[in-house]
């Protein structure tokens, strides 16, 4: 009788502690955002986050999209001119970008460089217990540390995710128009023709904008509430890019449905 | 007070007040309750029955604006410091004054290089704490500590890994800044020698209550069997020096044989 008894016993108890885990993360989300006007007023804090977060993921961003921008200009126009489009690259390079790609893999790797080394540290202060000295000198580190990582991390990611559109950009201009010779001018006109500033560059903010927040505030929460042990940063570590990188993807697939499909 | 975690208690129905003006060491065996009592005096934890009073308030009936106005008039010693790694010296001794005060910052240099003047460490303004030992680490740790005048300073083993001599200062520089800015003082350590030679009266924590207290003479000649053992360091008396386990001829196989 014992077995079934412990087993639902154990499924219970499991249940109870995975509402719990996400109703703490609920409220320290509810936090973060009501702390978002504390956070912009000592923008300094801020600044040095978004530097911290943005300046040093520039580099692979750049590399990134720029490799991005290479193939799509490459796939684009095998297909193109199959059809005798191969004038319109610029466009598909442009909406390809913008829409998806940039905010996508932009968060992707912003998940990979920045959000790793925010749960790290965090945890990092956590095991250290330099969250539990600052609590003990009357200082909140949910305002002091978090908050001013979780707006550097919202206004970071959009701003890589332009940088990388960019620079996909100019990649798939290299490549059509440079290397396979595709119109110079037809590759810009197109785009700009076709490309609606608030239907396609509006909407690729917003998502930038939205995996920005998700991917931050997993790399924030893993590192807060991780255990205080090398071990455990080490496990939530990992946590932050598996997690973070499958809500991105998540998320991507909803905010395309309602944003493109209506 | 009682407080434990979870199911397991650490410590039950302890009394213990400590004197305004006093050096209290706390002393015990490891994971005997001594820095849940440091925890309970700055609510990190709360006890699951009774009272802590500091200074006449209940501790745990505080709001968290009440909590932090407490916090403020208490300074921490982390066992390792604890320092901001991200920070200077200097910038983690400005730390408290630059979180709490709206003092231009030329009032707070001059602050900050008196309280590392305190401890010795002014010249050390501008090192990281990578760059700087264990023993200086916990110095700039009480730098930050002493930042906002506490009238309570609590210190989590602080001799612990510190060479005799860093040791020697440290323990000096406790009882110095007790007597110096008027402070209360509560030392949690291991280390009977340099903590009687600064403690006013030591406070002995063994399973999970109070087995002796008394000023560092009267427990030196103590007969006490616990306080024997703790100041003569013998391995073996009321304190174990096995963990509970089956006899070891039973682990090695060697009962059939007898």
């Amino acid at each position: 009788m014992s077995g079934p008894v412990d087993l639902l016993a154990r499924l219970g108890a499991s249940v109870r502690a995975g509402l719990a885990d996400i109703g703490d993360a609920a409220r320290l989300l509810l936090r973060l955002l009501a702390l978002v006007p504390a956070a912009l007023a000592r923008f300094r804090l801020v600044a040095d986050q978004i530097h911290f977060l943005g300046n040093h993921s520039l580099a692979i961003i750049g590399v990134s999209g720029l490799f991005v921008g290479f193939v799509l200009g490459l796939q684009g126009y095998y297909t193109l001119q199959r059809y005798g489009s191969g004038d319109a690259l610029g466009l598909l390079v442009a909406l390809s970008l913008v829409r998806e790609l940039g905010p996508v893999v932009a968060a992707l790797l912003f998940a990979g460089r920045a959000g790793t080394a925010l749960t790290a540290e965090i945890g990092l202060m956590k095991s250290g217990e330099q969250l539990a000295a600052m609590e003990m000198m009357a200082v909140d580190p949910v305002r002091r540390v978090l908050a001013p990582r979780f707006v550097g991390g919202l206004i970071a990611m959009p701003l890589l995710a332009a940088v990388f559109s960019a620079v996909g950009i100019i990649g798939g201009w290299v490549v059509g128009v440079l290397l396979i010779g595709v119109d110079a001018g037809a590759f810009w006109s197109q785009m700009q023709g076709g490309v609606d500033v608030f239907k396609d560059v509006g909407n690729g903010v917003v998502k930038s904008i939205l995996f920005g927040l998700t991917v931050t505030f997993v790399a924030l929460r893993q590192g807060h509430a991780c255990r205080p042990t090398p071990e455990g940063v080490a496990r939530a570590t990992t946590r932050t890019v598996v997690m973070a990188s499958l809500a991105v993807l998540g998320l991507d697939f909803v905010l395309t449905a309602l944003m493109f499909s209506i | 007070m009682t407080c434990g975690y979870g199911d397991r208690i650490i410590l039950r129905d302890v009394d213990l007040v400590v004197p305004r003006g006093a050096v209290v060491a706390l002393m015990g065996t490891s994971g005997g309750g001594k820095t849940t009592v440091l925890r309970l005096i700055g609510r990190q934890i709360e006890a699951s029955a009774g009272q802590v009073l500091f200074d006449g308030t209940e501790v745990g009936t505080l709001d968290r604006d009440g909590l932090m106005a407490m916090r403020r008039r208490m300074g921490m010693l982390f066992q390792f410091g604890a320092l901001f790694t991200d920070l200077s010296v200097f910038d983690n001794v400005a730390f408290p004054l630059r979180e709490h005060t709206d003092l231009p910052e030329p009032m707070i240099r001059d602050l900050v290089l008196m309280k590392l003047d305190a401890v010795g460490l002014r010249g050390a303004r501008d090192l990281m704490p990578s760059q700087i030992s264990g023993g200086m680490s916990r110095r700039v740790a009480l730098a930050r500590a002493i930042a906002l005048d506490p009238e309570l300073i609590m210190y989590d083993e602080p001799f612990a890994g510190l060479d005799p001599i860093s040791m020697g200062v440290a323990a000096r520089l406790i009882r110095q800044l007790n007597d110096a800015l008027g402070v209360t003082s509560i030392v949690v350590s291991h280390d009977v020698d340099e903590t009687f030679s600064i403690a006013d009266h030591v406070v002995f924590i063994a399973n999970g209550g109070i087995a002796a207290q008394g000023s560092p003479e009267a427990l030196r000649r103590s007969d006490d069997p616990l306080v024997r053992q703790f100041v003569s360091a013998a391995p073996d008396g009321p304190v174990r020096f096995h963990y509970a386990a089956a006899p070891i001829a039973e682990d090695l196989g060697l009962g059939a044989h007898r």
